[in-house]
């Protein structure tokens, strides 16, 4: 499995999730930085990680989202690729026109940074097969702008399509919408375009992969894609 | 030739930001305010003198950049 993990100025989490897929994955991990027009050729899994790029200026991931790389990442997608975009990175794409919606300002005002529940929506996508419907992960979070919202119809669209991948939840797996860290419309954490190959959340799978720091819930994810690619 | 783009969002769209600075005022005693929104002003230097090429122009900055049109609107205001 060869992944590529694009760097813009301002990202701060490429070193983690190139050490998840290394670990866990254990992809061919190359880092692309964003001035480039093409991926390496073989490439596999896009990931755009965490962090602030262009500092958040004007909207989060709206300069990145404009980016030369961006072209290539689409295209890759097109062909039916995996991109995988982790807090930062789902900004990107809802900015880039890749996944609906857009993520706005916490309901609360405040940066959260802390462990949540996630329940896993489906284990039938390239990113949760090691996963089971319904399991409830424990993965943290850390963002001031991830306030899922979008228009009704599209959220029609996303929960008759099956498109919703992970929502914020009690331990018991209950969604409670007001419980949740920033206010996200019915829950939503995460979310699939509309072939599944492309995936947006806002908590940090990588974070949770070794049990030197904590849970490992995190490990599924990575496992899911290295079974995906070695099957495909 | 100067513009100024204004973007606001929606008014569907919640502003936890203009309801926060809206809570400020009240607390500071500055009475009468109804309710604020928060929006983002650009000022725009624009090459030549003509009006409809540069609200041209501008509107495909707000389209491919400058607003998000899932949430925000634009207005555009020529300086006479």
């Amino acid at each position: 499995m060869k992944a590529a993990v694009i760097l813009f100025p301002g990202t701060n989490r490429e070193r983690d999730a190139e050490r998840a897929l290394t670990l866990v994955s254990r992809a061919r991990v190359s880092t692309v930085w964003h001035a480039e027009t093409e991926l390496p050729a073989g490439t596999d899994l896009v990931l755009l990680g965490g962090g602030f790029s262009y500092g958040d200026y004007l909207r989060c991931g709206a300069i990145a989202a404009r980016a030369n790389i961006m072209g290539a990442v689409r295209a890759h997608a097109d062909k039916g690729g995996l991109v995988l975009g982790i807090c930062n990175g789902f900004q990107i794409l809802c900015e880039a026109g890749m996944l609906p919606g857009v993520l706005v300002r916490n309901a609360k005002l405040r940066f959260v940074c802390r462990e949540v529940n996630l329940r896993v929506e489906r284990a039938d996508t390239p990113f949760t097969k090691a996963y089971r419907k319904g399991e409830v992960l424990k993965i943290p979070v850390a963002h001031g702008e991830g306030n899922y919202t979008a228009d009704e119809e599209t959220i029609r669209r996303l929960e008759s399509e099956g498109r919703v991948a992970f929502r914020y939840a009690r331990p018991d797996g209950e969604i409670d919408e007001t419980d949740g860290p920033n206010g996200a419309i019915n829950g939503i954490a995460g979310i699939y375009s509309e072939k599944h190959n492309i995936l947006g959340m806002m908590p940090h799978p990588e974070n949770y992969i070794e049990p030197e720091i904590g849970p490992t819930d995190g490990r599924g994810l990575f496992e899911s894609l290295a079974a995906a690619l070695k099957a495909a | 030739m100067k513009a100024r783009v204004i973007v606001t969002l929606k008014s569907a769209v919640l502003d936890p930001q203009g309801k926060a600075i809206e809570g400020a005022l009240r607390s500071l005693g500055v009475a009468g305010v109804q309710s604020v929104r928060q929006g983002k002003v650009f000022d725009v230097e624009l090459a030549g003198n003509d009006r409809d090429a540069a609200e041209g122009v501008l509107k495909d900055a707000c389209d491919k950049l400058l607003a998000n049109t899932v949430i925000e609107t634009y207005r555009i205001e020529f300086a006479e």
